[in-house]
């Protein structure tokens, strides 16, 4: 059970990863005429997250944030759809007019975000709170020290709804440290509020472990990870930081051949797109 | 006995929680006065919901229940607290369907009320959506208005928002255009200027100015489709006046443009009278008011014989 669902989370990682790395380069070949958030670095945090709720045959409603091409893919959104709306296509999975920070994907319940820095809290609790479905909001570290961020949380706990915050926390605020900018952790916000609430480190297991009782009771995570790329576009802030991504690879008995795999396949995707430009 | 539009609001928000799986959001909406009696004895478990004293969040949850197909009534109690609870509106809710063709319907009880409430809380703040995409504005006085603007939202799935005023709730009479053959001023009312210009109407009458009324209900979208209002103000001696219950600068400009750019309204001038270009404070000396009947005498006395 632990190895498959390290070896499944892997997979999600692995198309996440493989394709930022394709974007990545279609960035450097001027392919791309708009902002692109690439999320590699990050993607263990919603390839364990996608797989964990699977396992739990859970379709959760999930607010996106404006680096989330990892939580789309991750989820099971189409990686044609994505390819198509970076290059600004019609059919693109956000109709064109997203680009890379406001993709959606109705299949899979991924509401897209319309730039304002968190406001994907709010409305992901609102939304929660008249559905009551399986709730999964993505934010990051500096989104989540908005005021309204702050608020939704509390309104949250207040109504004790079925719903998991998840803190992308890569210390980060474009090049900003979280230093700079706060002197406070949100899980203790979180704890204070009265709400279930850790930080880990962005490893598949810590996570797990991190989400048993998920949706039985808000939940807020903050997970630690890093930045591989920059805050836009290609370029890379720091070439020997830790990469969470390698480190498993070498834990999976056929991890290269699933990376390898992968890497082939978005590759094509891409081509077959550019072909038709 | 004719219903009044507090209690037409009342009863349309009983439907629309008790029989249309709605939900209404507010802060302080349980409190005694029930929102000027706007709102009929409902509690949470029948769609009620009280919100948080945060504005801005507030504004989400909403959007987040539009989402979900819930069409959320939001009573925002003094249009002036827009400014925070617009942000998440207007953003996403307002944008939701262009770029996601995810509609967000949501029906905003914008209130307003003036006399006291100083810097923030008084008038009407319509203008602040009106110049973002993806919002109809409606300023409904009547309670046949109001049912109409109901009517709008229930069949389509757009974001409404509803400049109403405190003054009109016990109105229980419709108002209707008056038009003169060949008036001197013609005047373009929203909102609780509508109550007013009747006033100034009668006072200029009395004086032998003949002035006619075009009821503005809509904000936006707005035409100047109705052929009568277009024929009014080129048949008028010396051109139409747009009356508003916001700042001069916001919706009343943009129309007085709009009308004098319109074929067919012939080289008629449009003017404007709202709100002062000045904050409000508490004390009556210095308050900031909607033009009064004899404010608005005295301006179409300027237009006319200047």
């Amino acid at each position: 059970m632990e190895q498959n669902y390290k070896r499944e989370t892997f997979k999600r990682a692995s198309l996440c990863r493989n394709f930022e790395n394709e974007t990545y380069k279609q960035i450097q070949n001027k392919k791309l005429k708009l902002p692109v958030y690439l999320s590699a670095g990050q993607e263990y945090i919603a390839a364990s997250i996608a797989q964990y709720v699977e396992e739990l045959s859970i379709l959760p409603d999930i607010f996106i944030q404006h680096r989330g091409h990892s939580t789309y893919l991750s989820f099971g959104g189409d990686p044609v759809g994505l390819v198509k709306e970076l290059l600004g296509k019609k059919d693109g999975c956000a109709n064109g007019m997203g680009g890379s920070a406001s993709i959606q994907c109705k299949e899979k319940n991924i509401y897209g975000h319309d730039g304002l820095m968190g406001s994907n809290v709010t409305i992901g609790v609102g939304s929660c709170y008249a559905s009551k479905r399986p709730t999964i909001v993505f934010v990051g570290d500096s989104a989540v020290e908005e005021d309204y961020a702050l608020a939704s949380i509390g309104w949250a706990q207040t109504k004790n709804l079925p719903i998991l915050f998840v803190v992308e926390d890569n210390n980060l605020s474009i090049l900003t440290e979280k230093k700079v900018r706060r002197s406070w952790d949100i899980h203790r916000v979180a704890d204070g509020f009265g709400m279930k609430a850790f930080d880990l480190q962005d490893g598949p297991e810590n996570i797990r472990v991190g989400l048993d009782g998920v949706f039985e009771q808000p939940m807020l995570l903050n997970i630690n990870t890093v930045r591989k790329y920059w805050h836009s576009g290609a370029g890379n802030d720091d070439e020997n930081a830790f990469d969470r991504y390698e480190e498993e690879m070498k834990k999976i008995e056929d991890g290269k051949e699933i990376h390898e795999e992968y890497k082939n396949k978005v590759k094509e995707i891409w081509q077959s797109q550019l072909e038709k430009q | 006995m004719a219903k009044s539009v507090r209690e037409t609001i009342k009863e349309i928000t009983r439907t629309h929680l008790t029989e249309r799986n709605g939900l209404c959001f507010g802060q302080c909406l349980t409190a005694v006065g029930w929102v000027g009696g706007t709102l009929p004895e409902l509690y949470e478990e029948d769609g009620m919901v009280e919100v948080t004293t945060a504005d801005v969040a507030n504004g989400g949850f909403v959007v987040g229940a539009g989402l979900q197909g819930r069409r959320p009534i939001y009573v925002v109690r003094y249009q002036g607290f827009q400014w925070y609870n617009a942000a998440m509106i207007v953003n996403y809710a307002s944008k939701s369907k262009e770029i996601w063709d995810i509609p967000c319907p949501i029906f905003i009880r914008s209130i307003a009320m003036e006399g006291g409430m100083g810097p923030v809380a008084g008038s009407s703040h319509h203008s602040l959506y009106q110049r973002m995409p993806g919002t109809r504005i409606m300023a409904p006085m009547t309670p046949r208005e109001y049912e109409f603007a109901y009517e709008m939202f229930t069949d389509h799935d757009d974001v409404y928002y509803i400049s109403e005023h405190r003054r009109s709730y016990d109105n229980t009479e419709e108002l209707h255009d008056i038009y003169e053959d060949a008036p001197d001023v013609v005047l373009y009312p929203i909102g609780i200027t509508r109550f007013d210009a009747i006033k100034a109407r009668d006072i200029l009458k009395d004086r032998g100015i003949k002035v006619s009324i075009c009821n503005m209900l809509w904000i936006k979208p707005w035409h100047l489709n109705k052929g009568m209002w277009k024929v009014q103000l080129r048949n008028s001696k010396f051109g139409g006046l747009v009356l508003d219950d916001d700042y001069e600068q916001g919706v009343a400009s943009y129309f007085a443009h709009k009308m004098m750019t319109e074929r067919g309204t012939s080289d008629r001038k449009v003017y404007t009278l709202g709100l002062d270009h000045r904050t409000a404070g508490f004390h009556p000396d210095v308050d900031n008011l909607p033009p009064s009947p004899e404010k608005i005498v005295e301006k179409v006395l300027q237009i006319c014989y200047n």
